[in-house]
């Protein structure tokens, strides 16, 4: 082969990856590395099916729809139209806009060429950067700042994926799953939160996993939840590292079962700059890890140091500012576990509070641990390892790791309710045409015996008229169009008002 | 839409003959017949909410409803809820304050009641409120039985004693007998706790869940305008964080919040909360309303101090603690901070609180009541009843 012909070659080559990328029409194909094949190493494994679910809740093939976005469009053009299960890709490229998803199951994904992302850029003005309702979810590799609310948001969805992100200097939290069941956030990079940068609020089965959270006022919270692990997290000068709590006043009352576990808590000293008034605006800087009312918190595993505070605070509700009461939920930590961690210079510039603690149990030194307020049945293993106050009495734990538990995400996705067809006819109609239809009696529309008398067993006919209803009789109203309920439900109802027969 | 008037003349027939009523055997709509009970059918009942509290997003199920009331009892609480013989004199019924055309408020800033008395707070709507686990604005009552002794023998309120109650209902002539339709198989069902028990009945068949705003949530996404959808985006961000305490489905999440409003010129600070619960730290604290119907229940707030919707929205973001008066140590909720809304933002909130209007399970207003006396007793044509008609399309 002459030089000329490799020239011709490379050229060809070239050209069309040029084309790719001037023309773009087939989207870019990512190796999905959440399911696949794995590396099984030299030594026979065990329990990679499960480890894999720390990764992903959604390994199956999508098959839907893939939507491309590109710079100059709107996302949400695409996620208007978009049904569930597609996916819409955004290219790299600044995206200005706030993107909310109240539908079921889409995965909106960023992505990377060459290290260059998509951006949402909220200049400053914009509120949340992405917001979703639906169950399904998953938002993964963009890039997101300047937004003076949330980077993303979730409102009751269950089963998300929050992943990839990197999160710079937005608003109140950078991460904020609310109301959810089965979750996971890994592998972001947040930093410059006025709040929690990963803040799981009123949510169950969670895990949070492999971030970088710094330069926040709190780095993770998991708050009012149930059975979540926070793990192999990078937390490093936020106000507060990790927190655990149970915030009096919200609708959901309970946290626990909360396993902090192998994450590196270093040197979270950074001056508060929480909103006056929000509950971090209390935190000491130089606070590791704070359980605030929390139970069953597990504490295992972490690297702790350099923070100036304290590693570890436990308290009450009453023992700390800025909370408020509620009668309906107990206000101290109890059955919290420490169990082995590497704790190193911490507590080296405490506050006034945790230094006469020490004194009234004649101390000192720089506490690595501080408990304050009643808390009841906790434990801790190796307490001689540390500067402690309040944890003397403490017994020691009946239990040394938590490495049989590998997750708390449930086996499968949380299914959405079965309903069984007749039954959304049935809703619908006492729901919605009972007001204004009743079997024998006139009422605001005509009796049911007279529709189905017209109708007899013609319910797509009846569903018709209601999507579209004209005007039929002059001593009756104009009936209101019922075309918000889809086509099926519409038929279900047509083949319920058929059937009733009191 | 609205066809609510039509039922008040269609249904004037119910009453003919005073002592023959017959009460109705079917529910009201929107429940389903079962073992003579009458249980809440909805398309929220598709859906799961975390911990069964009824809190959430849009496809998000419900909290836990008080049902189980037979038709009769319904009808018979219908009655008794419009009547002003529960009053000392038969100047007043609960509708007096309640007003189905008034989103079951009375469009006062406080509500007036015996000999022109002027309450210490306002009514609030009676939409969804089977749905509340606390009822009052400072939550001291926990049941709809508990709450209706309020009103009935409160001096400023209906001013009755039980005494009179149960004699003016036991001398009427059609009482005793709807009250053994309503509690058959009962020796003696004139009682007072079923008197209340019956009201209660009525009142939790007061069901707004129809709104555009649950078309859109349950699917619908045509059912909002693109001016709502960005003051529904508002209202859930987290800048305005409406949603966290006015939580969908039912726009409150019935947990007590400080927030710091101000009470009319020259009242005293109202504490709320903090008296139910011996609890400084709940000064000032109220239960958070629901935003269903909102537009047709101004005044705002607990003594009404917003004559429109929209200063009751801007005052969210005229400061954390903004109103709260000289020298009072009112721990403001964390929710509550600087927003910075703008006044686009402002309008779009309002506007999108518009679409939380459903009146299309409005009960019939009896066209007579057992006592004779007219059921619309003390209703008012109010300015806001004309802006709420005007604003609702
Ligand atoms: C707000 C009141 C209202 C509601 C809610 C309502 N309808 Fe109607 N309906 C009417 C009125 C009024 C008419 C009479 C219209 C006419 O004759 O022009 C009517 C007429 C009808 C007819 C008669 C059509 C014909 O060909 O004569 C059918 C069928 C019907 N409704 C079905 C339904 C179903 C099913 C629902 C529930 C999904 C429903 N309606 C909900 C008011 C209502
Ligand atoms: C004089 C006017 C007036 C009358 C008459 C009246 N109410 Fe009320 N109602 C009010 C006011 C004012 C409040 C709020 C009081 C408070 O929170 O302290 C209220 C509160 C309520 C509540 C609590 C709602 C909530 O969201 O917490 C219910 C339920 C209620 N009333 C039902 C009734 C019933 C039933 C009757 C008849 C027995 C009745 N009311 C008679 C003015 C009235
Ligand atoms: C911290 C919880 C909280 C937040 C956040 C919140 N509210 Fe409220 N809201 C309340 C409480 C509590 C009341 C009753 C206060 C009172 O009467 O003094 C109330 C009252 C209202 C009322 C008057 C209701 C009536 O029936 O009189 C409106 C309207 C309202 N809120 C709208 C909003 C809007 C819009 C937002 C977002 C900008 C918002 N709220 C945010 C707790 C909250």
């Amino acid at each position: 082969m002459s030089k000329g012909n490799i020239f011709a070659v490379v050229l060809i080559v070239a050209a069309f990856f040029v084309g790719r990328h001037w023309f773009a029409d087939t989207p870019t194909v990512m190796t999905d590395s959440r399911s696949g094949a794995g590396y099984s190493g030299g030594a026979e494994s065990t329990g990679s099916a499960r480890s894999g679910l720390v990764r992903a809740i959604h390994t199956a093939p999508r098959t839907g729809t893939v939507h491309e976005v590109r710079e100059g469009e709107l996302i949400m053009d695409k996620v208007k139209v978009a049904e569930p299960g597609d996916t819409i890709l955004v290219y790299p490229g600044s995206y200005s806009e706030t993107v909310y998803i109240d539908k079921d199951n889409i995965r909106l994904s960023g992505v990377i060429e060459k290290g260059q992302r998509a951006v949402l850029d909220g200049k400053g003005h914009l509120n949340d950067a992405v917001l979703y309702s639906g169950n399904d979810i998953v938002v993964e590799n963009l890039l997101i700042t300047k937004y003076k609310g949330n980077a993303i948001m979730g409102q009751a969805g269950n089963n998300f994926e929050i992943r990839n992100n990197i999160i710079v200097d937005t608003g109140v939290y950078g991460i904020f799953p609310q109301l959810g069941k089965n979750g996971i956030v890994t592998h972001n990079v947040i930093s410059g939160i006025e709040d929690a940068a990963i803040y799981v609020g009123m949510s169950d089965n969670i895990h949070v996993a492999h971030n970088q959270v710094f330069e926040s006022v709190a780095g993770i919270e998991i708050e009012n939840s149930r059975h979540a692990i926070v793990e192999n997290n990078y937390v490093t000068n936020n106000t507060g590292g990790i927190l655990a709590f149970i915030t009096p006043g919200l609708p959901v009352k309970t946290t626990y079962d909360v396993i902090i576990r192998n994450n590196f808590i270093v040197g979270n000293n950074h001056p508060n700059f929480g909103a006056p008034g929000s509950t971090v605006a209390g935190i000491p800087p130089g606070t590791g890890i704070l359980i605030m009312a929390a139970d069953e918190v597990v504490v295992e595993g972490n690297i702790i140091s350099d923070n100036k505070t304290a590693g570890i605070i436990i308290t009450d509700h009453n023992n700390a500012p800025n909370t408020t009461i509620d009668p309906e939920s107990d206000p101290a930590p109890d059955k919290v576990a420490i169990l082995d961690n590497l704790m190193h210079n911490n507590g080296y510039d405490t506050i006034d509070e945790a230094k006469a603690l020490m004194l009234t149990e004649f101390k000192t030194g720089n506490p690595d641990i501080v408990r304050v307020g009643v808390s009841r049945d906790s434990c801790i293993i190796n307490r001689h390892q540390y500067v402690t106050v309040g944890v003397d009495n403490w017994a020691e734990c009946g239990f040394t790791h938590t490495g049989d538990i590998m997750t708390y995400l449930l086996d499968k996705p949380v299914e959405p309710r079965e309903i069984d067809p007749s039954e959304v006819g049935k809703v619908a109609y006492l729901g919605i045409c009972a007001g204004c239809h009743t079997y024998t009696g006139r009422m605001i529309g005509p009796p049911v015996q007279v529709i189905q008398a017209l109708y007899m067993d013609n319910a797509q006919g009846l569903a018709d008229y209601i999507a579209n209803p004209v005007k039929k009789r002059d001593d009756y109203p104009e009936m209101p169009p019922q075309d918000y309920l889809d086509a099926t439900t519409r038929l279900a109802v047509a083949e319920y008002m058929l059937s009733v027969s009191k | 839409m609205k066809y609510w008037p039509y039922l008040f003349m269609l249904f004037s027939l119910t009453l003919q003959a005073q002592d023959s009523v017959v009460l109705s055997e079917q529910c009201p709509p929107s429940f389903e017949l079962r073992s003579g009970q009458c249980y809440l059918v909805n398309r929220y009942q598709f859906y799961d909410s975390l911990q069964d509290r009824g809190v959430g997003g849009t496809q998000t199920g419900l909290p836990a409803f008080r049902d189980g009331f037979s038709p009769q009892q319904i009808d018979l609480g219908r009655y008794l809820f419009f009547d002003p013989l529960l009053s000392k004199d038969g100047s007043l019924s609960c509708a007096s304050c309640h007003q189905p055309a008034l989103g079951f408020a009375d469009g006062r800033a406080r509500s007036i009641g015996m000999d022109g008395q002027v309450v210490k707070r306002a009514a609030p709507s009676l939409w969804n409120v089977g749905f509340l686990k606390k009822l009052f604005w400072d939550a001291r009552a926990s049941t709809l039985e508990e709450q209706a002794l309020g009103p009935l023998f409160a001096a400023d309120e209906m001013a009755n004693t039980p005494q009179k109650l149960l004699a003016d209902l036991t001398g009427n002539a059609a009482y005793p007998d709807l009250f053994a339709q309503a509690y058959p198989g009962s020796d003696a069902p004139l009682t007072l706790p079923n008197v209340v028990h019956a009201l209660a009945a009525f009142q939790t068949s007061l069901i707004s869940l129809n709104s555009r705003y649950d078309r859109y949530a349950l699917g619908h996404h045509g059912a909002l305008n693109e001016q709502e959808i960005a003051g529904m985006n508002v209202y859930r961000s987290f800048v305005a964080r409406c949603a966290e305490c006015h939580t969908p489905p039912l726009f409150t999440n019935q947990q007590i919040a400080v927030i710091g409003t101000p009470e009319p010129e020259g009242m005293p600070l109202d504490i709320g909360a903090e008296a139910t619960f011996k609890a400084a730290k709940l000064k000032g604290g109220f239960k958070v309303p629901t935003l269903r119907n909102i537009v047709k229940t101004a005044p705002y707030m607990h003594s009404g101090r917003f004559d429109s919707l929209r200063d009751a929205v801007e005052f969210y973001t005229k400061g954390r603690g903004h109103a709260v008066p000289a020298g009072v140590d009112m721990q403001i909720h964390w929710h509550i901070w600087e927003p910075k809304l703008t006044e686009q933002e402002i309008d779009d909130i309002v506007t999108f609180l518009g679409a939380l209007t459903d009146e299309s399970l409005m009960p019939v207003i009896p066209a007579k009541v057992p006592s004779g006396l007219s059921p619309l007793t003390g209703f008012q044509p109010t300015l806001n009843q004309q802006q709420a008609e005007y604003t609702d399309e």
